[in-house]
C-alpha cells in the first residue's frame, strides 16, 4: 500500500504549480477579477496547451486520459493559485457530466471541443430553493423547450453552452439560444462569477437522463474540495511567512504560542483535508464501494476547514489581514463559495448519516 | 498512489489471520473486566503464545526474534489484532518501546541479557521518564545518578510509570551531569526494580483506577554496565524510544473507534428523543456523521504518514497531527455518547441501571487523559509550529 504520490503524480503536481505560478500570479488574478467574466482567452489557450482542459477525459475525444487522483492534484494547484475563470465550470463540471451521460456522438460534439480548449461551458443546477438535492429540481422541459430559471450558475456569462439539469432529463442549451437571458449575481467570490439563467421557450437538446449525474457530481465535488485544499495551503503559507517576519513586542509574532498553535491547527486542518481528498480521488478512480461516502467525507471536512483556516489566517495577520491589499480575503471569498457549492458540510453530514446510520457502514476499503 | 495491499502485505496479513483464527483466546471477554492485577498472568500467557508463532514483536529484526516487518506490515498487524479484539500483550512497553531502543543503542551483552526475556514476557519492563517537575519539559528532569566506582547511586522520584507495579526492569532517565546544559547531562540506565531502595506506589487517577505508579529511588545502586547508549547521551536515547511511541501501534485505533461508533449508532437507534429514535434526530445525525467521517480521516492521515515513513525511512514530526487528531476525536466521540445517554451517562459500572456496563462513563473520564499522555496537545502543537512550520521556538 502506498498513499504517497507516484513519481508521475509528483511531476504533474510540480509542473502544475510552476505553470500556475508563472501564468497566473496574484496580480493576474486581481486583474481578471475586476473584469466581467474573469476569463482570459490567452490564459485559456495555455491551459489547453498543457492538456489541462482534457485531463481526465478519454483520448478518443482529445483528452489526456489521466485519473481522478491526478485531477485532484491539478485542482489543488489551481486552488493554490486561485485560478480565475471557468476552468472548474467547463472542464470539471460540464466535462464530467458529458463524460458520464452523453452518447459517443454527443461527446464528439460537446466534450471534444472542451478537451481541445475551444469552448467554455457550465452546468445549471440550483433553483430558487437553493437546494443541492437533485430531487428538488423543478424546472422541466416540454417539447424540447425550457421555461424557467436557474440560479448560482457559475461562469454562465462566458459559456458557449449550458448544461441544464431538469426534472425530466439533462439538456444542453446553446449560449446564444433564443429566449436565454443571463444576468450576473453579485457574490463574494470575484474570481468565479455567478449568474441567473432564465429560459423562456428556449430550445434545448436532451443529452441523457439523470441516472449517472450523481457520479459526475461526485467528481466535481471532490475536485472542489481539492481546490479548497490548495487555497488552505496557500493561506497557511502566507500566514506562516507573516508570523515569521511580523514583529510585535520585539519578537516575531510566530514565537507566541497563541499564534503558533493557530498555525498548527491550520496545518492539521489542511493536511487532514488533503488526506480525505486524495482518498476520495482514489476511491472514485477505483470505483470503490465507499466512493460516494469518501467524497462526502472530503467535502464535509474541507468545507469547514477551508473556512476555519481562512478565519485563523486573517486573525493572525491582524489589521493587515483585514485589508483589500492582502490576498487572504480573495481565498476566503473563494472558500465561502466553494463551501456551499455542491453541498456544505451540513448537507454532506446528512448524506454520510444516511449511509452510516440508515444503511450500514462507511468503511475505507483498503485493508 | 495505490492503496491496494502488495503481495507481500497480503501474504503477511493472511498468515497472521490464519494463525489468529486458531490461537485467539476465546475467553478474553470474561477476563477483560477484571482488574489487570488479576488478568496479568493471562496476558503474559497470551504474549508467550504469540511469540511461539513469532508474532509478539513483528517490527523487530528477525535475528532478535521478530519478523523485520515493514511499517505497513506492522500497521496490518495492529489492525488485525484490533479486528479480532485480541487481548493486549503483558510486556507492551518492552516490546513496543524499550526492546527496540535496546536493539538500537544497547551493547551486545545487553541485547543477549534482556531481549529474549522481553519477548517471552519473563521480565516485564516499565519506563521511568516523567517526574513531578518534569512533564512536558522532560529534559528538566532531576533524578540524580552519582558515579561511585563501578556503580551509579540513584536518588529521586518518577511519576506516571505504567506497569511500575509489575515491572521487573525499568528504562530510567537520570541526570549524570548537573553542570551540563539540561539536554546534555542525561543518561539512560536499565534498572533492576528489585534493587534495594526502589519503592513503587500506585497513583490513583481520576477514573479511580491505578494504571500508573510513582517510583521512589533512595540510594539505588545500578552497575555501570547497565548504561544504555553513552553516558550523558540519554536525551537522544530517550528520544529514540519516544519515536517508537508514534509508530504503527496507532493503526489499531481506527477499528477501535469504529467499534465505539457502531455501539454509538446502536445507542442512537434505541434511545428515544422527542418521541422518536435519536437516530432520526437531525442534530444527533449531524454529530454522528461528523464523528464517523473523522474516524475515516484519522485513518487516511495515518496511511499517508506511514507511507511517508516507508518512503523516507524516518518518521517525520508530521506524526504530531496523528496524536492531536485521535486524542481530541476520542474526546468528542465520548461527548456524543454522553449527549445520547443523558442522565444514564453518569452511571458507573456495577450500577444496575448502567448502559453497556458503565463503559461510557469510564471512557468519558479516561479520554481526558488522552490529550495529556504521550505528549500533551500543547506540546504537539509546539512541535508542529517549530519543527514542521519553522516558526521560532516559543520556549
Amino acid at each position: 500500500m502506498q498513499f504517497g504520490l507516484s513519481e508521475s503524480q509528483e511531476f504533474l503536481k510540480d509542473s502544475a504549480r510552476k505553470f500556475f505560478a508563472g501564468e497566473c500570479p496574484s496580480a493576474e488574478t486581481r486583474r481578471l477579477m475586476e473584469t466581467d467574466t474573469a476569463y482570459d482567452a490567452a490564459l485559456w489557450s495555455k491551459l489547453a496547451d498543457q492538456g489541462y482542459t482534457g485531463i481526465i477525459f478519454p483520448e478518443e475525444y482529445g483528452g489526456v486520459g489521466l485519473g481522478k487522483v491526478e485531477l485532484m492534484l491539478l485542482m489543488e494547484e489551481a486552488g493554490r493559485a486561485l485560478l480565475p475563470g471557468p476552468f472548474f465550470s467547463t472542464v470539471v463540471l460540464a466535462g464530467s457530466v458529458l463524460d458520464a451521460l452523453a452518447t459517443p456522438l454527443l461527446k464528439k460534439k460537446y466534450l471534444a471541443p472542451i478537451c481541445r480548449g475551444e469552448v467554455r461551458a457550465t452546468v445549471a443546477i440550483l433553483e430558487a430553493s437553493g437546494s443541492w438535492n437533485p430531487a428538488h429540481v423543478q424546472l422541466s422541459a416540454a417539447n424540447g423547450k425550457l421555461t424557467g430559471e436557474k440560479l448560482f450558475v457559475s461562469d454562465a456569462g462566458i459559456a458557449d453552452f449550458i448544461i441544464v439539469v431538469a426534472r425530466n432529463g439533462v439538456f444542453i442549451v446553446d449560449g446564444k439560444a433564443h429566449g436565454l437571458k443571463i444576468s450576473p449575481m453579485l457574490a463574494m467570490d470575484l474570481t468565479r462569477k455567478l449568474y441567473v439563467v432564465e429560459f423562456s421557450n428556449t430550445p434545448a437538446e436532451q443529452i441523457g437522463d439523470a441516472t449517472n449525474l450523481p457520479r459526475a457530481f461526485d467528481v466535481a465535488t471532490a475536485a472542489l474540495a481539492a481546490e479548497l485544499v490548495g487555497g488552505m495551503q496557500r493561506t497557511l503559507d502566507i500566514t506562516v511567512e507573516y508570523a515569521k517576519t511580523r514583529k510585535q513586542f520585539g519578537k516575531p509574532i510566530g514565537m507566541f504560542q497563541a499564534v503558533q498553535h493557530q498555525c498548527a491547527d491550520m496545518y492539521l486542518e489542511t493536511e487532514s483535508s488533503r488526506s480525505a481528498v486524495y482518498y476520495a480521488g482514489w476511491a472514485l478512480e477505483e470505483n470503490a464501494p465507499d466512493a460516494a461516502a469518501a467524497v462526502s467525507i472530503a467535502k464535509m471536512y474541507a468545507s469547514d476547514a477551508g473556512r476555519t483556516v481562512g478565519n485563523r489566517g486573517i486573525q493572525i495577520h491582524g489589521g493587515m489581514g483585514f485589508t483589500w491589499e492582502n490576498d487572504l480575503h480573495l481565498y476566503y471569498r473563494r472558500a465561502k463559495a466553494s463551501e456551499t457549492a455542491f453541498g456544505d458540510s451540513t448537507f454532506h453530514r446528512e448524506r454520510i448519516a444516511s449511509m452510516v446510520i440508515d444503511a450500514g457502514n462507511v468503511s475505507a476499503k483498503s485493508a | 498512489m495505490d492503496l491496494k495491499l502488495t503481495t507481500e502485505e497480503l501474504a503477511f496479513r493472511d498468515e497472521l489471520r490464519i494463525w489468529l483464527a486458531s490461537h485467539i483466546p476465546k475467553d478474553w471477554e470474561e477476563w477483560r473486566e477484571k482488574p489487570i492485577e488479576e488478568s496479568f498472568a493471562y496476558l503474559r500467557a497470551w504474549q508467550q503464545k504469540l511469540q511461539e508463532g513469532r508474532w509478539a514483536a513483528v517490527s523487530w529484526p528477525s535475528e532478535y526474534g521478530g519478523r523485520s516487518a515493514t511499517l505497513m506490515q506492522q500497521a496490518l498487524f495492529w489492525e488485525e489484532m484490533a479486528r479480532v479484539d485480541a487481548p493486549p500483550m503483558a510486556n507492551s512497553l518492552g516490546l513496543g518501546l524499550i526492546g527496540p531502543t535496546i536493539i538500537a543503542c544497547g551493547t551486545e551483552a545487553q541485547k543477549q541479557r534482556f531481549i529474549p526475556k522481553i519477548l517471552s514476557a519473563e521480565e516485564i519492563w516499565c519506563q521511568g521518564f516523567s517526574e513531578p517537575n518534569a512533564g512536558s519539559d522532560l529534559a528538566g528532569l532531576q533524578m540524580e545518578a552519582r558515579l561511585d566506582g563501578d556503580h551509579y547511586i540513584v536518588n529521586g522520584q518518577k511519576v506516571w510509570t505504567s506497569y511500575g507495579w509489575v515491572g521487573d526492569w525499568c528504562e530510567l532517565v537520570v541526570r549524570t551531569d548537573a553542570s551540563a546544559a539540561k539536554h546534555k547531562g542525561l543518561t539512560v540506565l536499565l534498572v533492576d526494580m528489585k534493587s534495594p531502595g526502589v519503592e513503587v506506589r500506585p497513583l490513583r487517577q481520576m477514573t479511580g483506577e491505578s494504571e500508573f505508579n510513582e517510583l521512589f529511588f533512595r540510594d539505588v545502586h545500578v552497575p555501570v554496565e547497565n548504561v544504555l547508549g553513552k553516558v550523558n547521551d540519554g536525551w537522544n536515547v530517550a528520544m529514540s524510544t519516544l519515536m517508537y511511541e508514534r509508530g504503527a501501534y496507532g493503526a489499531r485505533l481506527h477499528l477501535i473507534f469504529k467499534r465505539y461508533m457502531t455501539r454509538l449508532i446502536e445507542l442512537a437507534r434505541t434511545t428515544r428523543r422527542n418521541g422518536r429514535p435519536a437516530a432520526e434526530d437531525p442534530i444527533i445525525r449531524q454529530k454522528l456523521a461528523q464523528c464517523s467521517a473523522e474516524i475515516e480521516i484519522m485513518r487516511f492521515n495515518q496511511m499517508r504518514a506511514f507511507s511517508r515513513i516507508s518512503a523516507t525511512g524516518v518518521p517525520g514530526p508530521e506524526g504530531s497531527i496523528l496524536k492531536i487528531f485521535w486524542s481530541e476525536l476520542n474526546q468528542r466521540l465520548q461527548q456524543i455518547a454522553q449527549e445520547l445517554l443523558g442522565s444514564y451517562g453518569q452511571l458507573l459500572g456495577g450500577d444496575p441501571h448502567a448502559i453497556d456496563k458503565g463503559m461510557w462513563s469510564y471512557a468519558y473520564l479516561r479520554t481526558r487523559g488522552n490529550t495529556i499522555e504521550a505528549g500533551t496537545s500543547e506540546v504537539q502543537r509546539n512541535i508542529i509550529g517549530h519543527f514542521v512550520l519553522g516558526l521560532p521556538r516559543s520556549y
